[in-house]
This record gives structure tokens, sequence and C-alpha cells, in this order.
């Protein structure tokens, strides 16, 4: 069984997706925003929101709602993939990063290797730290421009481009270090505990 | 208050018989389901299902806790069902 080293049929493939390059293996574009819930959608009034830092059981950092958009914000312009198949491409965010906030508790280094996420409704989900770090993760409270809307997650809600979009919990409410990795509400039933969309890590096993 | 119709609205349980038929075989959806936090009982298909395409997500029609997850991927079906007491399936008559 020998091949020709160079296919005839050859030609460069028509990617009605968009570039290659920026749409991961199974994945397809879309221009509206989907909305996809484990639960209702909390209605969180800012004067009784805050976000928390916490190391296992421990309270390290609180913020109110002004408190926390007192702190320097950043902007993200990213490609999101869900993992019910389509992404969407240039979504532009605004919030506060994890690397802010650290600071912002005084925190030199994180406490754990690891992090459950904690939200409003009860849904968690789990991401290593340095997935959260350097600018790879925020807590977005405005997108597009506008505050978030709740059905999308607002307040606030976890952003992690480069995962999986689940691992971007909506209604996000704390974050908690953690020593080991833990499974969160869909990790803990059948889906990926990581989560890479290039790898499309969807399920657990993958 | 939202300025435009809810799109995170939840589908009855009627929604969740194709994946529960995977998984059982008897129709699930008239069986009923005691929550475990609040004690109400009620029909599967009057649940509340969300979780779209990710999977089913049965919520307790009083108290909006969950009593079933059920997931399916590739290699599988996953049933939890750590919100339900008990699921009480009725005789078929005749």
């Amino acid at each position: 069984m020998s091949e020709p080293p160079i296919s005839r049929g050859f030609r460069a493939r028509k990617r009605p997706d968009g570039p290659a390059n920026r749409v991961p293996p199974g994945q397809h574009l879309v221009n509206d925003f989907p909305v996809l819930s484990a639960g209702p959608t909390p209605h969180t009034s800012l004067e009784g929101w805050s976000f928390t830092l916490e190391d296992g059981p421990s309270p390290l950092a609180e913020w109110t709602w002004a408190q926390f958009a007192a702190l320097p914000q950043t902007t993200l312009k990213v490609d999101i993939h869900c993992v019910t198949t389509w992404s969407k491409l240039d979504t532009n965010w605004q919030g506060v990063t994890i690397d802010t906030l650290l600071e912002a508790a005084g925190l030199g280094e994180p406490p754990e290797l690891f992090t459950m996420i904690h939200c409003d409704g009860g849904y968690t989900t789990n991401v290593p730290v340095e997935d959260l770090l350097d600018g790879k993760a925020m807590v977005a409270t405005h997108f597009e421009g506008r505050p978030l809307a709740p059905e999308h997650g607002g307040p606030a809600r976890l952003l992690v481009p480069h995962l999986y979009f689940w691992k971007s919990a909506k209604w996000a409410r704390s974050l908690q270090f953690i020593a080991q990795d833990e499974p969160g509400f869909w990790e803990s039933l059948g889906y990926h505990i990581y989560g890479d969309p290039w790898r499309e890590q969807r399920y657990a096993g993958d | 208050m939202s300025e435009h119709a809810d799109t995170n609205a939840p589908l009855d349980g009627n929604s969740a018989a194709g994946l529960l038929h995977e998984l059982f075989a008897v129709d699930l959806t008239s069986a009923n389901v005691t929550c475990v936090g609040c004690g109400t009982v009620a029909e599967i298909g009057r649940e509340r299902a969300y979780g779209g395409a990710m999977g089913v997500v049965l919520r307790c029609v009083h108290c909006e806790a969950v009593v079933l997850r059920m997931v399916r991927t590739p290699a599988g079906c996953w049933l939890e069902m750590l919100g339900a007491r008990n699921l009480f399936v009725p005789a078929v008559e005749g």
C-alpha cells in the first residue's frame, strides 16, 4: 500500500465556516449568541452582589459591586467556542482579569493549583489556575460595550475563552482555590475535566 | 425586568422523553419523582427541563432544585439522580 506523494485530487478546501486557524475541529460559526443554561436565570440585584476569592473554605477577599467596578478594567476581543459545536468570532468583553483580582487581594501568587468557580443557582466548574492567569481569563461584566445581560450571565460571568464555553461560568460569585482538581457540574456528568476545544476535549476520555 | 422574551425559559419535562427512553424501557414522563430538597412529588413531564444541547437538567417544578441530570456522550449515557428521593413508575393497566 503506497500512496502518491501528492494526491491528484488535492485542492484548497472551501472554508464556509471561516478561517481554519480560528475555528476548532467540529465547530461551526454563528452570528447570534445562543443561550444555554443549566437552570433558571437568577436576577441578582447589584446591591446584593459580591465576588469572593476563597482558599478552600477560607475567604481571602470580597468585593461589592461598586468595589469591583472600581478595580482596573481590561477589555478582551476573543473567539468563543461552545461544546454544542457553535463558535463565535471577535466577541468583545470588559471586566477584571484574575491577575488583577489576585493583585487587589494582595496575593503574590495563587495559594493552590486548581480552582472551582461557584455561581448563583449552584452551578460550578473547575479550571486550573494557570488557565486563569497572564490575561487569559477575566470576570466579565460587559459584552459588546453594554452591561452583560442576565441570560448571558450578568451581572458577571467568568470568561476563559480558550476552553469550551461551559467553563466560562455564568452568574459567577466566587473563585475558590483548591489543592486537587475536582469535577464541576458538567464535568461530573460525562463532560471533559479540562475542555480544550483545539484538542476537541468534549467528553470524558476525549 | 427583561426588555425581551426570556430565551432561557425552561422546556417541560416531556422534552426529556427521548433521552430517558435511551436508558429506561418504560415511558418515564408520567412517573412521579420526589424532590430531595422540598419533598414535592411531580410527574417528570411536569418538571422543568434545562441544559439545552448539553443534556437534560430536570428541576423541581416547585423549588427548582435539580432532581435528575442526563448526558448522552458518544461513549454512552450518564444519569445522576442525587436530587430525587424516589421514582414511582405506575403500573401499566390492561
